[in-house]
């Protein structure tokens, strides 16, 4: 399985990454390595294996509900770089 | 050409949690600002989500009350997509082992006849937080107080063939939520959001056509408007020649349209993978078991109830027992004042006009069940006449106080003493003589009917007070002795 430069341009989009044409081709060769050794493992015989969901084999502990956090707001706010009544201010994102 | 809608929900509930479904920060609605959004719901390096056990309890319930399979193993997985209100770049959620699998509920149709609805499956995930457009020097302001508020998304079939039908289901799924009590269901505050997923074909074709989904629809009004109009624009649109592109549009209340949503296209790539911050949730059938032990009658259960233990036709329960507060209601109102079936007129009638003209739900009325319950008993111990039961009725709305108190007020007690109705009587045959002479001339079959006149004019002249029963009867004696 390989992977093309459009497919690089594609996924750089989604993850909201600027990339030079350059940087995707190489990258578009550098990640076909990667899968091939990822088709190796698919040749596998997993027939009878249920997909694991984590690598640990335990199961999740569940808290009760109860509220512990109290507002911290002005020293996480201290760490953004525009707020505004109590908002963080970005970019304007308009659907 | 005949026309056939198609329609599958996505129905969103905030659960009605202390606190978030990763965090320990507090839900509570209407705080300010990012005064409940802590570090993990903030997405900062470092931290651990751990899994609220009250959010997957409720999830619980609302499985077994939807007769569904309840995921014994569930898993959560991130869900990649960019925007401001999402502050870890993906959204925690379930896809391909949700808590809740396939189930199905009952509709009632406008007709009175019933429809099953298939549920796909309802999921745990976490809500985003809010996006503020507002000028603010020309950014967008961000609330991450709802940033991990837990939700159950509802997953219906595409099981709809109206709009009506789908308003049906959503009031269902309400209904069965807030009896549950695990969410408030209030629309208006998005504790309850629904997308829509919108098809048209022509009728007896196997085949689904192209669907869209449209998003933003916030109140039961809205959802069958939406429905309709997409609906419309699809069918004009293949009639004209031409297709309909499977895309999420959003719904405008006040053109009532709907249009594409073109920034959502390209992203629509989620590139779903399991969480590895948390662990697969295992349940055991004790736990499910414990949760369907105290689960409360639901509506289905409590309308055929009301129709066996207080004889009410299928149609009034169904509507009484809509909501949990009404059904409360009309049981305590029935149960103290022994009148099942008059209850039942107060409640749907004079109650429910009370509450649609004044805008207020149950909570905020000031007629209490008690209150009702004390009226119903003056009606039936002759007390009062239904007539009078109005006003007093007016009256509680106005937080007057009982009904013996605003009859003692007012005076309003039904005048049955004989003396004072014999005088009443004589005044109006003396004042009508020529009525009387009518009557007396008239044929014996004639009379009752004649009768009604002198009943009214006692009636007014005792502002509605005078017992019509006694009325009658002196009434009666009086103009045989004449």
């Amino acid at each position: 399985m390989a992977v093309d430069q459009s497919d690089i341009e594609k996924l750089a989009e989604l993850a909201r990454l600027e990339i030079s044409p350059e940087a995707a081709s190489a990258a578009a060769q550098s990640i076909s390595q990667v899968l091939e050794l990822v088709g190796q493992l698919q040749a596998a015989d997993t027939s009878g294996v249920t997909p694991m969901a984590h690598p640990l084999d335990a199961v999740q502990r569940l808290r009760a509900d109860e509220v512990t956090e109290t507002d911290q707001r002005s020293s996480l706010q201290a760490m953004a770089p525009a707020i505004e009544d109590g908002l963080y201010l970005v970019p304007r994102v308009v659907e | 050409m005949e026309w056939e809608t198609v329609i599958g929900l996505e129905i969103h509930v905030q659960l009605a949690t202390r606190s978030k479904i990763f965090s320990g920060a507090s839900t509570a609605f209407g705080a300010s600002p990012n005064t409940q959004a802590c570090a993990i719901d903030l997405a900062m390096p470092g931290t651990l989500p751990v899994a609220n056990e009250e959010a997957f309890r409720f999830a619980v319930m609302f499985g077994l009350a939807m007769n569904a399979e309840i995921g014994k193993r569930s898993v959560f997985e991130r869900k990649n997509y960019f925007y401001p209100d999402l502050p870890k770049g993906y959204q925690t959620t379930q896809l391909a082992e949700p808590i809740v699998g396939s189930g199905v509920i009952e509709i009632e149709l406008g007709n009175g006849e019933r429809k099953s609805i298939r549920l796909h499956h309802a999921h745990l995930e976490e809500d985003a937080g809010k996006s503020l457009h507002e000028d603010y020097h020309g950014m967008s302001g961000i609330d991450l107080n709802r940033a991990g508020t837990p939700l159950i998304e509802i997953v219906s079939e595409p099981d709809m063939r109206s709009a009506e039908e789908a308003v049906a289901y959503l009031k269902k799924i309400h209904s069965i939520i807030t009896y549950l009590g695990i969410s408030d269901g209030e629309m208006s505050q998005g504790s309850m959001r629904c997308d829509a997923n919108v098809s048209v074909r022509l009728k007896g074709d196997e085949t689904l056509g192209t669907r869209c989904e449209i998003k933003n629809i916030n109140s039961f009004k809205f959802v069958e408007k939406a429905i309709k109009v997409e609906a419309e624009r699809q069918i004009d649109l293949i009639e004209d020649g031409g297709k309909v592109v499977q895309e999420t549009r959003l719904y405008d209340s006040e053109k009532n349209e709907t249009r594409s949503m073109r920034s959502k296209e390209v992203a629509n790539d989620y590139r779903y993978f399991p969480c590895p911050d948390l662990l697969p949730v295992i349940l055991d059938d004790d736990y499910i078991e414990q949760i369907r032990q105290s689960l409360p009658e639901l509506p289905d259960a409590k309308r055929d109830r009301f129709v066996s233990e207080y004889q009410l036709s299928s149609y009034d329960a169904a509507v009484l027992t809509a909501d949990r507060a009404t059904a409360d209601f009309y049981e305590t109102v029935a149960k103290t004042s022994g009148e099942p079936k008059l209850a039942a007129n107060w409640v749907m009638v004079d109650l429910a006009a009370h509450l649609n003209k004044s805008e207020q739900t149950l909570a905020d009325c000031k007629v209490s069940a008690e209150h009702l319950a004390g009226l119903i008993s003056r009606i039936k111990d002759g007390t009062i006449s239904g007539k009078i039961a109005k006003q007093v009725f007016e009256a509680m709305t106005e937080g007057e106080g009982s009904a013996d108190q605003i009859i003692d007020k007012r005076g309003l007690q039904q005048v049955s003493d004989t003396g004072a109705l014999e005088k009443m009587v004589d005044e109006v045959i003396a004042n009508n003589q020529s009525q009387v002479d009518n009557y007396k001339a008239a044929d014996e079959k004639k009379r009752p009917k004649m009768l009604g006149f002198f009943v009214g004019q006692i009636m007014k002249a005792s502002k509605g007070q005078a017992n019509p029963q006694a009325v009658n009867e002196i009434l009666l004696k009086k103009l045989d002795e004449q």
